[in-house]
């Protein structure tokens, strides 16, 4: 079957297998490398990314189902070659050891500042309580999140 | 990444037009919606369909919340995060608010429907035992348009196994409204996001003079349906509420349940558990119906 | 000599302090992963490549009867189908273990574990290849399994290892360490002994991402090129040019990036072979990631010890003796990875951090019909049962004591005056300040608070708990007199080159699986040389481009190849030294090195810096008689003793009466690594294993059931702590540099994953104290704690 759908703000039209997994639809077929896996089951958020705004698990989302609407990966966090604060984010405050569940984690803490620019701990810890992090403990990447929401409201970065 | 075997995929354009599509692939086709039970379980190939009928498309068709006077309705497709942030449901039921925050995690609920987790029908599932406590009714359309509506009890036929028949959606959830209501929901699970050891809603309603006029609890994971218990209801209507009534009522949900031993713990736990998240929803339900 | 540190709060202003040598700095490697541009196994696209998949067993222990591969073979997009039974015809259907033993790449007799690799599919792409799997029809005769390793030794157990020659029983090896008798008699004579069966269950690393390979044969040029997930790229091409027969040198194994490891990622898997074979055959490249469920049934998987602890003391708390004795399950190969004259890994530190008169071990090990492995996620060689063990005992004696179990510590620690320090087990501590470290944990904690705390709280009916643990760790193998891999001895290579414009090079044998060695290591060399991080390029994870050496695992990178990295970069120092001479017309005693330049004593105006130095190497002047151009160096270092790293820990849980839940409210953790390189990365190693720690604690097992199915094939059913399990981690440090070290550094990396268990149980056995709990096993899930509250505490296996 085709499927047309937007990633990262680029139209494109691919013939697949209906049971095509969108997260193998961005690796695979667009060579979009950044968004990983980690499990078969839903548990683990490495491979999130938005749906029209929204993070999802990638491997239990079908790429027929993504067909129509907007799809953006870690690739397209960054405009114009600057990075996004939450990238930023996470170097300054070492939210990140091996690199595997970081573009899900940013992805899915991105959305979370879009929504509520000036998040508490817990809410943070929350947001991303669908995604594990073997390597950071997840308190470098609490910080991480308040690193961007801090610098973001003072306007020492932009979006 | 295991991978579900091959199907053909079909975009569903009208609950009508889903209808029709079922009708014609029978068994060898199935609705998913947030997909987050069925494509896992169709990646470890513990099933296996020939068509997939992604319903996604309906939402504006079947995902709302209307918050009437004497009922709620709700769409099949309204989602985990529509349910949790809808401040009217809350203030209507406020045990969706307290369940929802603890199904699955933030990013599945984004996906997730209503209409999904009951048609899992997994006798764990949080939404299923909402449902029963609230009593509600589940409208199932068929071909040609016809209706049906169930009540819980009948449209959980068994574990994983539902009243709605092939050719058959869910679409709506109807929730009867009463006065004095509060309700809560807790859930013991060994980590965030996973399925409860065993949790517990309950629902009451307060009369004028303060007395329980009706109260119902249902417990999830401890047989093998979500489980309303009308002897709690029986014994504690029309009481006075108070911290023996809850116990009385815990004590009954222990001895009716039939959990079964597993790697979330033993049934004697899950038993202990029954009575005790029993008696702490009774209570925050009868605080909320207070307040 | 130690100092110690009060802890700062960290603040964004002093994020990248830009060090040339040690000290925080942002890390090298992120601006990639940040970007989504890492590059790991799975992300390699070789044109032509194509992908394999695994058929695994579904039983236990059964015996191959027939594998029908017809249907598979003809299945859309197939390539290939190969069987055990063809495996053995090329004389590839077994391969050596890192422990001497040897393991089935595809099974031709028997299946000896669920999840054992049976046959293989190659096919165009990963979707074709798994529909293939389900058309190979494999007939077994299923055998009783042995699933608990207590039945192992019983006369009638089924033998597993029946392909071992005159094998007639599940024994894999006896051992034992100190003196029996000495122990006997201190325990003979002892005020005081407490006795307890302790578990340390199945657990297993599940680092985020799992093994794979992509394998690519160049049939003509004869080189195998193999990407894979290894933390051991050197050792891996040796043992495969001797598994497979390929010449060395025509072997080039490539780590790319690599989403954790945690030890799952040192052993050789099946699959890797599986890959290469699937190459050489096809003539293409073949791809092989094992999916989530394929990791955690049947690789490394961690711990299975069942130990009795004993520990003999004085009325007053005075500790004399500890011994053990273990049953060690190996699974169904001993594939544990260790150094060859230690089956049991560094288990023989379990004296721990007390200065006692005697102790003794004895541990018999077994085959079961479980996945092979033993030592992974990130237990330094079994010091992590060796920890728990002794931490967990000492816990039991306060009981019995009725004593603090901080105050017990501090009674019975080695002093600072008695390092080096050999321990009752022949191991001997490099250098240890252990009170100032835990007195700081102490203060951080508010210990005498929080006691305070609960015993309101106790009397109140609430249940809060206060655990403590004190580890002593043995990092950085190690000497090569003693310690060698399937005959690979444990020194690490390292090579420095200075450009001619003073930027560097430097290529490192060890492997980075997400601990920033493109950071530290160019910050060791920095601090040695004077150049700027920034300008040196850490070159790792490909056999072609680094010297020997054994890999990363065990904490032994900062101990041995940081060594090795700091010493070469002196080797060039000293070269640097000779032209600056020249290049200043003084003798080279005449010369100061203030870092990043030579000086001429007493005339601060006169010096040269290090890059014009690395010119005047590469240019056309002359050079010193003797001195070649150039400004390079290399080394292989061969450390003489491995570092011993501590560390306190405290750890405070609140457990709700009536559902039994435990939540870690706090948890303190002071370590003491000795120098610290860069703290940023030192703080995130720590706090990546507080969170392990949690997780085996309080929620991870894998499990079987009495057929031996594994019970957690899923990361729905292995459960692994996420950001709400555990709290905003309070560290603190105090320094004890290592004497035997180059820069004093001993590694840290495993420390956290190995003493916060015990504190984590320990809280959890001080919050049910009033219960008359003196031990529970992990994992301290709802239903077992409430167990142990009801008298019931069982353990897991």
């Amino acid at each position: 079957m085709q499927v047309t759908m937007t990633v990262n703000d680029v139209e494109v039209t691919r013939e697949i297998e209906g049971r095509l997994l969108l997260v193998h639809f961005l690796r695979d077929v667009l060579s979009l490398t950044g968004t990983h896996w980690g499990c078969d089951t839903s548990n683990c958020g490495t491979c999130v990314v938005w749906l029209d705004g929204e993070p999802v698990k990638s491997c239990t989302v079908l790429a027929a189902m993504a067909g129509g609407h907007e799809v953006r990966t870690v690739e397209g966090l960054a405009k114009d070659g600057q990075l996004d604060p939450i990238q930023e984010g996470f170097m300054q405050c070492h939210g990140l050891q091996c690199g595997f569940c970081t573009p899900g984690m940013m992805m899915t803490c991105r959305a979370l500042l879009d929504k509520n620019p000036d998040p508490t701990d817990a809410e943070i810890r929350e947001a991303i309580s669908g995604q594990i992090c073997r390597c950071t403990g997840y308190a470098t990447i609490v910080r991480s999140v308040r690193w961007a929401s801090v610098h973001e409201a003072a306007a020492e970065v932009t979006r | 990444m295991q991978v579900p075997a091959p199907f053909e995929y079909e975009r569903a354009t009208s609950v009508d037009q889903a209808i029709g599509l079922m009708e014609r692939l029978g068994s060898s086709a199935r609705l998913v919606a947030g997909g987050h039970s069925l494509l896992p379980m169709m990646k470890l190939r513990l099933a296996n369909f020939e068509y997939l009928i992604d319903i996604n498309p309906l939402h504006d068709e079947l995902g709302y919340i209307r918050v009437g006077a004497d009922e709620v309705r709700i769409g099949a497709l309204t989602r985990h995060r529509e349910l949790l942030e809808s401040a009217e449901l809350a203030a209507a039921f406020p045990i969706f608010r307290d369940a929802e925050r603890v199904i699955a995690d933030p990013v599945v609920r984004n996906r997730g429907t209503l209409g999904g987790s009951l048609c899992q029908a997994d006798p764990s599932e949080d939404l299923s035992a909402v449902c029963t406590t609230l009593d509600a009714s589940c409208v199932i359309r068929g071909p040609g348009g016809a209706e049906r509506v169930v009540s819980m009890a009948e449209f959980h036929v068994g574990p994983y196994e539902t009243a709605v028949a092939d050719g058959e959606i869910l679409t709506e959830i109807r929730l009867p409204r009463r006065p004095g209501h509060g309700s809560a929901y807790e859930k013991v699970e060994r980590r965030a996001g996973d399925w409860a050891v065993v949790s517990a809603g309950a629902a009451v309603w307060l009369g004028a003079d303060g007395t329980i006029a009706d109260a119902r609890v249902g417990l999830a994971a401890v047989g093998p349906n979500t489980t309303g218990i009308p002897e709690i209801s029986d014994t504690i209507k029309d009481q006075a509420p108070s911290e023996a009534l809850y116990e009385q009522a815990g004590a009954i949900a222990a001895r009716s349940c039939d959990p079964a031993t597993d790697q979330r713990g033993s049934a004697d736990y899950k038993r202990h558990l029954a009575d005790e998240l029993t008696r702490r929803t009774l209570r925050k339900a009868v605080e909320r119906a207070r307040s | 000599m130690t100092t110690v540190h009060e802890p700062k709060l960290t603040t964004f202003d002093d994020n990248d302090q830009k060090p040339v040598g040690h000290g925080r700095m942002l890390r090298k490697e992120d601006p990639r992963f940040l970007r989504g541009r890492g590059r790991y196994t799975d992300d390699v696209q070789l044109p032509g490549m194509l992908h394999l998949a695994i058929l695994r067993s579904p039983f236990a222990h059964a015996r191959i009867l027939s594998v029908d591969i017809s249907a598979a073979e003809a299945s859309p997009g197939v390539k290939l189908v190969v069987t055990g039974a063809m495996l053995a015809e090329k004389g590839l259907a077994w391969m050596p273990t890192l422990s001497n033993d040897v393991q089935a790449v595809l099974a031709t007799d028997k299946v000896r574990f669920q999840g054992q690799e049976v046959a293989f599919v190659v096919a165009d792409d990963r979707y074709a290849a798994r529909d293939a799997l389900e058309l190979i029809d494999v007939e077994y005769d299923v055998l009783d399994p042995v699933v608990d390793a207590r039945r192992a030794l019983e006369p009638d157990a089924p033998l597993i290892r029946d392909d071992l020659a005159g094998k007639t029983n599940n024994h894999v090896f006896d051992w034992e360490t100190g003196d029996e008798a000495a122990t006997a008699a201190v325990f003979a004579s002892a005020d005081v002994v407490v006795t307890e069966d302790i578990v340390y269950p199945r657990v297993h690393p599940a680092p985020m991402e799992t093994c794979g390979a992509v394998a690519d044969f160049d049939a003509i040029d004869g080189k195998l090129r193999l990407w894979s997930t290894t933390q051991a790229p050197h050792a891996h091409r040796t043992l495969y040019a001797i598994v497979a027969g390929i010449p060395e040198h025509k072997i080039q194994v490539i780590a790319p990036d690599i989403g954790g490891g945690f030890g799952n990622k040192v052993p050789i898997y099946p699959g890797y072979v599986c890959a290469i074979v699937g190459s050489i055959l096809t003539g293409k490249p073949v791809k092989w990631m094992e999916d989530r469920s394929e990791n955690l049934i049947s690789t490394g998987f961690a711990r299975d010890y069942l130990m009795r602890g004993e520990i003999a003391a004085t009325r007053d708390g005075k500790i004399l003796a500890i011994r053990t004795n273990v049953l060690a399950d190996h699974g169904a190969f001993n594939g544990t990875a260790a150094p060859v004259k230690y089956p049991a890994g560094f288990f023989g530190v379990f004296t721990g951090s007390y200065d006692i008169e005697a102790a003794y071990c004895k541990m018999t090990a077994v085959y079961t019909n479980k996945a092979p492995g033993g030592v992974a996620y990130a237990c330094s060689f079994r010091i992590t049962e060796a920890v728990y063990l002794v931490e967990r005992i000492v816990d039991c004696l306060a009981y019995e004591l009725d004593m603090d179990p901080a105050e017990l510590r501090l009674k019975n620690f080695i002093q600072p005056e008695q390092f080096p320090y050999e321990t009752k087990t022949g191991w001997v501590y490099d250098s240890g300040n252990y009170e100032p470290t835990m007195r700081l944990a102490m203060d951080i904690a508010g210990y005498a608070d929080l006691r305070r705390e609960q015993a309101e709280k106790r009397a109140r009916g609430e249940l809060m708990g206060i655990g403590i643990s004190f580890f002593t760790e043995a990092v950085g193998a190690g000497p090569r007199k003693d310690m060698d891999i399937l005959g690979l001895g444990m020194a690490d290579g390292c090579e420095l080159r200075i450009h001619p414009t003073g930027k560097a090079v430097v290529r490192l044998s060890v492997q980075t699986q997400g601990q920033g060695h493109e950071t530290t290591f160019a910050q060791i060399v920095a601090e040695e040389i004077g150049i700027p991080p920034a300008d040196i390029e850490v070159v790792h994870g490909d056999t072609d481009q680094t010297p020997f050496g054994l890999g990363t695992y065990g904490s032994r990178s900062t101990p041995v190849s940081g060594a090795a990295a700091a010493l070469v970069a002196r080797k060039v120092r000293d070269k640097a030294q000779l032209i600056a001479s020249a290049m200043l017309e003084v003798s080279v005693a005449d010369l100061d090195w203030v870092k990043g330049a030579f000086q001429v004593k007493g005339d601060p105006s006169k010096s040269v810096t290090i890059q014009a130095i690395a010119m005047r190497a590469h240019g056309a002047g002359d050079l010193p008689d003797g001195v070649e151009g150039g400004l390079e160096a290399q080394i292989c270092y061969n450390p003489s003793n491995l570092t011993y790293p501590h560390g306190a820990y405290i750890c405070v849980v609140d457990i709700d009466p009536g559902t039994a839940q435990v939540k870690v409210r706090r948890f303190i953790a002071v370590d003491d690594c000795g120098t610290r390189i860069n703290p940023m990365i030192i703080e995130g190693q720590v706090h990546g294993g507080l969170t392990d720690g949690v997780g085996m604690a309080l929620m991870e097992m894998i499990a079987f059931d009495e057929d031996g199915n594994c019970l957690g094939a899923s990361l729905m059913d292995y459960l692994i702590p996420t950001a709400l399990e555990v709290p905003d981690w309070e560290t603190g440090f105090t320094v004890t540099p290592s004497p035997h070290h180059p820069i004093g550094a001993k590694g840290v990396g495993e420390s956290a994953t190995v003493g916060s268990p015990p504190a984590i149980v320990n809280a959890v056995v001080d919050a049910l104290k009033p219960f008359g709990v003196r031990h529970a096993d992990m994992p301290l899930t709802p239903s077992r704690v409430w167990d142990a509250m009801r008298g019931q505490a069982t353990p897991p296996i």
